[in-house]
């Protein structure tokens, strides 16, 4: 008996695309069921806010032309507002470029058309990428599909509730510190942020270059899997930022990890970690050593100090990215005297209050006389965390787990204080300061709300990385997930 | 490390970010901006000096692509760059004359005449 379109939806990418292509269901009907579906739980403003454009009749023309042979036929998909799509507007959650519609699309948009992924909406987020919560959009916080009067993380948020909500089995977000694994966390689902240079950025807009990362979302680690393995991969014709190596292949049947040396850093266990995140780690290590992996402590000396590193670089990189949004060429302009006038009114309006302490804070560290004791430090022990990890990995170390946060998702608005805003990326900063992948995936719950531990591999090891979520996925059950 | 951050070194740093920042705004982000870089102090304390350009140096991690020039052509047309986009009349999106494309008219300028 062929499943209806609902159940399909929930089955994840590979039931859609399998049904797809054996002619059982159009994707038409897949993208009706997403938009069903999207209704049902409210994805809208009044809800969980977590989708902020879309349009029926635009996804049902892009059906037209997708092809129904490929890995994601028949796939709803949402993408992060950062990310460019010539059907659906791109914010990324600023006034300053409301309403404003991409000329051309991402490489990401572009794999997934060319696989039979059909858009069906743009993710909510924190205005240009900038928070942990979801609530610095500029069109409101996006809701936790888990527990409503919570957060679902940022800056991906919108994305990672689209896909906890079950509206779409994959979605596409955007890391520079965590803001995928951390939504991932927060929403009960998994989340990847490739090495840097695997996926390319053609498309995405720029937030801190150098710590820039298109990611996943998948309500599984095999969702997850399939989606890498549709974006990932060299992108010659348009860009120099992904690496000259072609996509691996991330789906596995074997849930054995014999012979896989998993390290586990004594810096993301410390004694403040709260017992019941502790006991969920502890359990889930003894998943990996019931799979055949040796567990073996290690230590990541400099972890303490990748926050405030994080916090130099971001800014300062973001206050260089963000000057090309200055009423000329893209969305907003609010008039004022004269050209610099005009300059000052439009971004002041245009940004919000977190994007303009930054772009502040950026400023300030590149500054005359602040560049060497800011930035120029940042950048040298930048350099010593990166070595923290190669040192780990050159001991036989084959990968990394840790927690993905230190708590569940905290109430809407219960964070003011920017800095303790930044404390929620404390674990997760060090592997886009590294450029080292990592994935969150789901290990149980704290208080009813999903926790998320943490897979972290050697530049472009997504082979092994896998290999570990798939056999913790698969010893855990599926109870931990959204 | 440097000194606390001022109203003054808002007002500056705020200059050349070309954001206008009203004074009524000022004592909060002194606060806020202070608040965040006391995090940093810690930095100082870390032997540090070199570590970047070493890892450069030795930097094996990050496959390159060979020095063979640009992969792509710098400059292509619009059609090829947004194939897609189109306005209501069919042009190209977004407009463009002579291989600049076109943004709006300043309010400034538009005394200037057309040449402007």
């Amino acid at each position: 008996m062929t499943a209806t379109p609902e159940a399909l939806l929930q089955s994840g990418a590979g039931a859609i695309a399998a049904a797809v292509r054996e002619g059982k269901v159009r994707s038409r009907t897949m993208v009706e069921a997403s938009f069903a579906r999207a209704a049902e739980v409210d994805a809208g403003p009044s809800g969980l806010n977590c989708i902020l454009s879309a349009d029926l009749n635009g996804s049902l023309q892009l059906v037209e032309s997708a092809p129904v042979g490929g890995a994601l036929a028949g796939v709803p998909v949402v993408l992060k507002d950062n990310i460019a799509t010539t059907m659906l507007s791109t914010s990324c959650g600023s006034k300053i470029l409301e309403g404003y519609v991409s000329p051309y699309e991402s490489t990401v948009a572009r794999k997934l058309r060319e696989a039979g992924a059909i858009l069906v909406g743009k993710g909510n987020m924190d205005e240009f990428a900038m928070g942990s919560s979801t609530e610095f959009s500029a069109y409101g916080p996006a809701r936790n599909p888990i527990d409503r009067t919570r957060v679902p993380g940022g800056s991906s948020g919108g994305s990672a509730a689209s896909v906890a909500a079950g509206i779409v089995p994959i979605a596409l977000g955007s890391e520079t510190g965590g803001s995928v694994r951390q939504p991932a966390a927060f929403c009960g689902i998994v989340g990847v942020k490739p090495t840097y240079g695997r996926i390319s950025r053609f498309g995405l807009v720029a937030f801190a270059s150098s710590l820039d990362n298109i990611g996943v979302f998948g309500r599984t680690v095999d969702d997850a899997a399939r989606a890498m393995e549709v974006v990932s991969g060299d992108d010659t014709a348009n860009d120099a930022t992904s690496a000259p190596l072609d996509a691996p292949a991330l789906r596995t049947d074997s849930r054995d990890l014999t012979g896989v040396v998993i390290g586990r850093p004594k810096e993301y266990f410390p004694a403040s970690l709260p017992t019941a995140m502790q006991a969920h780690c502890d359990r889930a290590l003894d998943a990996l050593r019931a799979r055949g992996a040796e567990i073996r402590d290690v230590s990541l000396p400099h972890t303490d100090l990748a926050l405030p590193v994080y916090y130099i670089i971001a800014p300062a990189e973001c206050s260089a990215n963000l000057a090309r949004f200055d009423g000329v060429r893209y969305g907003l302009r609010v008039e004022g005297e004269g050209l610099r006038g005009m300059y000052e009114a439009t971004r002041s309006r245009g940004f919000g209050a977190e994007v303009t302490r930054r772009i502040l804070l950026g400023t300030y560290v590149l500054s005359a006389g602040y560049y060497d004791a800011y930035y120029r430090k940042a950048m040298d022990v930048r350099a010593l965390i990166a070595r923290d990890f190669t040192d780990v990995w050159a001991s036989g170390v084959h990968a990394l787990f840790t927690p993905t946060t230190a708590a569940p998702a905290f109430t809407i608005g219960a964070i003011s204080d920017p800095y303790e805003m930044y404390l929620c990326d404390l674990f997760t900063v060090s592997a886009n300061l590294a450029e080292v992948p990592a994935m969150s995936i789901p290990i149980g719950r704290v208080g009813g709300l999903p926790v998320g531990g943490q897979v972290i591999a050697p530049r472009f090891g997504e082979q092994v990385m896998f290999r570990i979520a798939y056999a913790l996925e698969s010893e855990l059950g599926g109870a931990a997930h959204a | 490390m440097a000194a606390a951050i001022s109203r003054d070194d808002v007002r500056h740093i705020a200059g050349l970010a070309r954001l206008g920042v009203p004074d009524d705004k000022l004592d909060t982000l002194v606060s806020e901006l202070n608040g965040i870089l006391a995090h940093m102090e810690v930095l100082q304390k870390v032997q540090s000096a070199g570590a970047a350009a070493e890892a450069e140096a030795q930097r094996t991690g990050m496959p390159l692509r060979l020095d063979e020039g640009p992969s792509v052509k710098l400059v292509r047309p619009i059609s090829e760059i947004a194939p897609q986009t189109r306005s209501p009349d069919g042009a190209p999106m977004p407009a463009v004359i002579d291989g600049f494309f076109l943004v709006p008219r300043l309010a400034t300028h538009e005394d200037a005449g057309d040449e402007s």
